[in-house]
């Protein structure tokens, strides 16, 4: 069956290209972006099948794949894009359009990551890994990836029992405070 | 040379032996790192995944901080120079995010504090030469692979000292260091990055990937300068061969712990009890082949 997808929908594209500040609307599909890409094998879109769906305001599939939770950020496909959209940018901006919009995300682990990451920033000022990870771990419920590097992690001076903190970790919790208010003015 | 430094999370952990390698290189060198005091966080990936104000406020509260330092900033660690070169660069292009991070911060920032990063400030201001000068245990006959990784090169508009698709700069200063360099097609692919943790699998795929092209292409070791390249390649390297099959155990150090080496500078100055795959037969092996050039400085 051939479906014809018409250009219909404009108003996710300029959302995206609003909030990313690059010109989504301007891929034509060449794919460079998804044959250099790292985690394409994983992903249930590619890159460039991610920047024709915006275009075409298929929103709901777009928010709701793995693909934009997979990117690694490593900037190869900004780098290489014929058309210089910075897609690594709008991953970002979809990543966080998904959390704003409730989207059904179907694997909460990078965003359970990001999350017990940023907490750990917010209350030091700094990374407290042991904390960072324990958070995640308890976020996810999963309690046996990786126990077995702690505790050659330990051996090796790699994790430490306490955290470290900025003297300017207030400075950083206010900062958190008015960046999400910031945010929500966008 | 002197410059204002930002060590950044990983290096004050995990990659403890990142920060006393670059410390002790550059005291070898003669280059004067002076902490940014009580700087924080960079935000990293979580941080431009989750909300753009805070990707940009966070790196430039430490600039903003590095101003009275009146030194240009220079960071170690590949993620953090990209994430402190990209606020600057959002914060110098528009206003409204200006206008947005000096509301954020409670202070005026223009993004005019320059970043540099380690191997850009050593290439490109101390020179490959300068370093050889200083070599007194030439790394003869250690075949070396550079690995960049992603944010050292990319994007060009952001980083902009070496080539986005073949950078060089690494592969430098290792022959300035007397080791080999092996030219080797994966400098610049992605390790997964901070999908180590949340996508431990997927990282074990693309680092054994790596791996097995670094030591089919002849390398006896590779050179990194990122935290999270090196957790990648060295603490999964035994998850990447268990999921993906054998490699010859290949010892991953940070770019200044080899320079270090070829300094004169030992094992323990440099942090090298804490990789997970050994480097005492690299060490052995350099000690032993290569004369000291000058006798007595070797410690
Ligand atoms: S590289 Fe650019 S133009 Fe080509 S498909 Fe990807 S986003 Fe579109
Ligand atoms: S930045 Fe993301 S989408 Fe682009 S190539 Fe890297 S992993 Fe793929």
């Amino acid at each position: 069956m051939t479906q014809t997808l018409e250009w219909t929908n404009a108003v996710f594209l300029s959302e995206v290209e609003r909030r990313s500040g690059t010109p989504v609307g301007a891929c034509l599909q060449c794919h460079k972006c998804s044959t250099g890409c790292p985690v394409a094998p994983e992903m249930d879109l590619l890159s460039s099948q991610v920047m024709r769906m915006v275009q075409l305001g298929q929103e709901e599939e777009v928010l709701a794949s793995n693909a934009i939770w997979l990117c690694a950020s490593c900037e190869a496909c900004t780098t290489r894009c014929p058309m210089g959209i910075d897609i690594a940018g709008a991953m970002d901006t979809l990543r966080m359009l998904a959390v704003e919009r409730k989207a059904a995300v179907p694997d909460k682990r990078v965003k359970r990551f990001n999350d017990s990451f940023l907490q750990s920033v917010r209350w030091h000022g700094r990374v407290f890994e042991l904390g960072m990870m324990t958070a995640y771990k308890l976020r996810t419920r999963d309690f046996f990836s990786d126990v077995d590097k702690v505790p050659k992690m330990f051996a090796k001076r790699k994790l430490s029992l306490l955290p470290h903190f900025s003297a300017a970790a207030k400075k950083v919790r206010q900062a958190f405070k008015r960046a999400e208010e910031e945010e929500k003015k966008r | 040379m002197k410059f204002a430094f930002f060590p950044g999370c990983s290096l004050e952990s995990t990659a403890w032996d990142f920060d006393k390698s670059t410390r002790a290189m550059c005291r070898a060198l003669d280059i004067e790192l002076v902490d940014i005091p009580d700087w924080t966080c960079c935000g990293s990936t979580p941080a431009h995944s989750t909300n753009a104000s805070l990707a940009s406020a966070l790196p430039a509260m430490n600039l903003q901080k590095a101003r009275a330092l009146g030194l240009p900033v220079v960071a170690a660690c590949a993620s953090c120079y990209a994430r402190l070169r990209t606020a600057n660069r959002k914060v110098r292009d528009d206003a409204e995010e200006r206008e947005r991070v000096e509301a954020i911060i409670g202070a005026p920032y223009e993004g005019d504090v320059p970043v540099r990063h380690l191997l850009d400030a050593l290439i490109n201001d101390y020179k490959a030469d300068r370093v050889r000068a200083k070599v007194v245990r030439p790394l003869s006959g250690l075949r070396v692979a550079s690995y960049y990784g992603c944010l050292l090169s990319r994007p060009p508009e952001v980083v902009a000292f070496d080539d986005p698709e073949h950078p060089t700069c690494m592969d430098d200063l290792v022959e300035a260091a007397g080791a080999e360099r092996v030219e080797w097609p994966y400098k610049t692919e992605c390790c997964g990055a901070s999908l180590s943790i949340s996508n431990s699998e997927v990282v074990a795929r693309l680092s054994h990937r790596l791996l097995s092209m670094a030591i089919r292409a002849g390398a006896e070791c590779i050179a990194v300068a990122c935290p999270l390249c090196h957790v990648n390649l060295d603490l999964r390297q035994g998850d990447a061969a268990k999921a993906h099959g054998d490699l010859a155990p290949t010892p991953v150090l940070y770019i200044t712990q080899l320079l270090g080496l070829a300094l004169g500078l030992d094992a323990d100055a440099l942090g090298l009890s804490a990789l997970s795959v050994s480097a005492d037969a690299l060490v052995k092996k350099v000690s032993t082949t290569a004369q000291p050039a000058r006798a007595g400085v070797v410690r």
